[in-house]
């Protein structure tokens, strides 16, 4: 705003921050010469879209019919790999731990971070340290998470199960024994809530206090305000975290791919760490089954747009937008 | 202004979602005694949950200057501090070619994706023409676009290009603008004042002129958000170099991390001395990035989550 006081002369408006979109009539012929410019500022976004959104979408639905190893060239093969897919007990295996994954992440990340981010609103001006010391795991790179959690989730001499036996229990083999891979990887999501915590507390802080005192008054308890007045107000970056943890966490890769994959051809953890992307990725890049690889990729797409959908259907009945008349 | 907005939704809320207050607590709600309790509460599990969230960093930094043999101690304090770990990275693996590679490609990335970014941003901004708004749907739609479909013709298109095996990929797809910062930029200028836009135009200001010389300059904040977490994206980004770099000169920090990981961590020679170093050496800058630009982070997240 100190902006407007820049100006020169004249003064005749008030800064019209949001201008009607009807241009006035007797600026016609100035529009059209503005819109002159259109494509030029939106050129780049255009052709990236072509070449690296557009292009490979299709490219990728008809890899998916091909058989392909980047050396020779594509060779039409009809159905082949959707076939190959159904019956492909690694794929399907990988499909189901991704999905049990993100089933398990997914809520536990909403509350948690929406708990923090409670929890940071009455701290009152201590919220900025906390909110720092919380962000703080979301700026270390997921190769970093992944090398420190299979040493803290060592079932023999990690942390995790040291702290765990001051309290008696007796931890589990987190990075070996199939059945607890993927509840320490989901422990091992958590520590980077930092992301989520943040835009459930901007969201917070948008809540008008007066509502909360409204309904304080009215004699609403802490519950009831939470879920009568909070929820809703906020219910929109719930929607939006819910949606982008999702689409997210079905493409997991960097933690797992560096704790389990790489070097070492079996993963140590057997198929338990076998997760969809990593699949994809070792289908592609590794064996160079490109067409294969095509149709995996177009498989969880539609996954991604059939749970993104869903969810975005279902909120309909509970997100509340404070522009809605 | 931003103490009291945080200050009274906290005392008006005092004490209530997490603890569920009774209805003996609520006969007496200014007592002052339950109140202070309440508040003991809320800091003990404050500082138990930063100390939950911060000591995985120390322990990882802890256990990077002990000796082998008591990498798996847990003490957090080490016996014996060994700071030639760090020496043995050095002399094992190129980690400062890696770390100057990041850099390189950190900076190419965040500036390709500022600039480019910016100006489709004001295209939609400033300009009103036919199909704006659905032009700009389908760019926020792109947002919601899984990665993965596209990473393999992606490699094609590179491939093709003669650039598969170089930095190139990592940011060369930055040139052309990022859905999310289009519309972070995009908020930002639609705030800016417009008569400020056609002042200049009476004054002979063309339109490349209007975005590098008006938009660009009041927009400093916007600019930098967008700078900071495309610089940490890049930073932290382990597929595409895993697709595309072969080459161990050209590797990037996490890219080169796996690498060490592999050799001297599990299945490979046990040295998990150098892992750890080397996984202390990847993490810092970030840090440090966080701690210079942290109102930048906090906001740029703030405001991407906040079209809801």
């Amino acid at each position: 705003m100190t902006v407007t006081a820049h100006r020169t002369g004249d003064d005749r408006t008030l800064p019209a921050r949001h201008q009607p979109e009807r241009p006035r009539p007797r600026r016609q012929s100035l529009q059209a010469r503005e819109n002159r410019w259109v494509p030029v500022f939106l050129a780049p976004w255009i052709i990236g879209f072509l070449v690296f959104t557009a292009g490979p979408m299709v490219a990728s639905l008809v890899l998916s019919f091909t058989s392909y190893d980047v050396i020779s060239s594509p060779e039409y093969v009809g159905l082949d790999n959707y076939e190959q897919l159904a019956t492909d007990d690694q794929a399907l295996r990988a499909m189901g731990n991704t999905l049990f994954y993100t089933a398990l992440h997914v809520p536990l990340v909403i509350v948690c971070a929406l708990g923090l981010a409670m929890l940071l609103q009455r701290l009152g001006r201590m919220s900025g340290l906390f909110r720092t010391l919380f962000y703080l795991p979301s700026m270390t790179p997921p190769v970093a998470i992944g090398v420190l959690f299979l040493l803290l989730l060592n079932g023999q001499t990690g942390l995790i199960n040291a702290a765990l036996s001051v309290v008696g229990i007796d931890g589990p083999d987190w990075t070996t024994d199939p059945a607890w891979v993927k509840p320490g990887i989901v422990l091992m999501s958590l520590w980077s809530v930092g992301t989520t915590m943040v835009i459930f507390f901007a969201a917070l802080q948008d809540v008008p206090v007066e509502l909360q005192e409204a309904a304080e008054l009215d004699g609403a308890s802490g519950w009831q305000r939470f879920r009568n007045v909070t929820l809703p107000m906020i219910s929109g970056a719930l929607l939006f975290a819910t949606v982008i943890n999702t689409i997210a966490s079905l493409q997991l890769f960097a933690e797992v791919y560096t704790m389990f994959f790489g070097q070492q051809d079996a993963s140590v953890a057997g198929d338990a760490a076998q997760f969809y992307v990593v699949y994809l990725f070792e289908q592609a890049f590794k064996f160079l089954h490109m067409g294969y690889a095509s149709a995996l990729a177009w498989l969880l797409f539609l996954v991604i747009l059939v749970i993104t959908l869903v969810q975005l259907r279902l909120s309909k009945r509970f997100v509340y937008y404070e522009g809605q008349q | 202004m931003s103490s009291t907005s945080t200050q009274l939704p906290a005392a008006v809320t005092a004490g209530d979602v997490f603890g569920g207050s009774t209805a003996s607590e609520r006969k007496d709600p200014g007592g002052r005694r339950s109140r202070g309790v309440r508040r003991a509460l809320v800091w003990l599990t404050a500082g138990a949950i930063a100390f939950v969230m911060t000591y995985p960093f120390l322990w990882l930094v802890s256990a990077s200057l002990k000796p082998q043999s008591q990498v798996f101690d847990n003490r957090l304090w080490p016996r014996d501090v060994q700071p030639g770990n760090y020496a043995e990275v050095w002399r094992e693996a190129p980690i400062l070619r890696w770390l100057m590679n990041s850099v390189t490609v950190g900076l190419a990335a965040a500036t390709a994706v500022t600039l480019s970014s910016a100006f489709i941003a004001f295209g939609f901004a400033y300009f009103r023409f036919r199909g704006r708004n659905a032009l700009f749907g389908l760019v926020l739609a792109t947002m919601m676009l899984p990665g993965v479909v596209t990473m393999v013709p992606t490699y094609l298109v590179w491939n093709e290009l003669g650039l598969a095996t170089t930095q190139v990929p990592l940011w060369g797809m930055n040139l052309f603008g990022s859905a999310i910062y289009i519309f972070l930029l995009r908020q930002f200028f639609l705030n800016l004042p417009r008569e400020l836009f056609e002042a200049a135009r009476v004054d002979g200001v063309g339109y490349l002129g209007l975005f590098w010389r008006i938009a660009v300059p009041l927009s400093k904040p916007a600019l930098i958000i967008t700078f900071i977490l495309e610089l940490r994206a890049s930073w932290t980004d382990l597929v595409r170099p895993l697709i595309y770099l072969q080459d161990s000169a050209l590797f990037t920090l996490p890219r080169g991390l796996k690498v060490v990981l592999d050799q001297f961590g599990q299945g490979g020679e046990m040295k998990w001395t150098v892992v750890l170093a080397a996984s202390v050496i990847s993490t810092v800058p970030m840090i440090i990035a966080f701690f210079l630009g942290q109102r930048y982070f906090v906001q740029g997240i703030a405001t991407t989550g906040r079209k809801g």
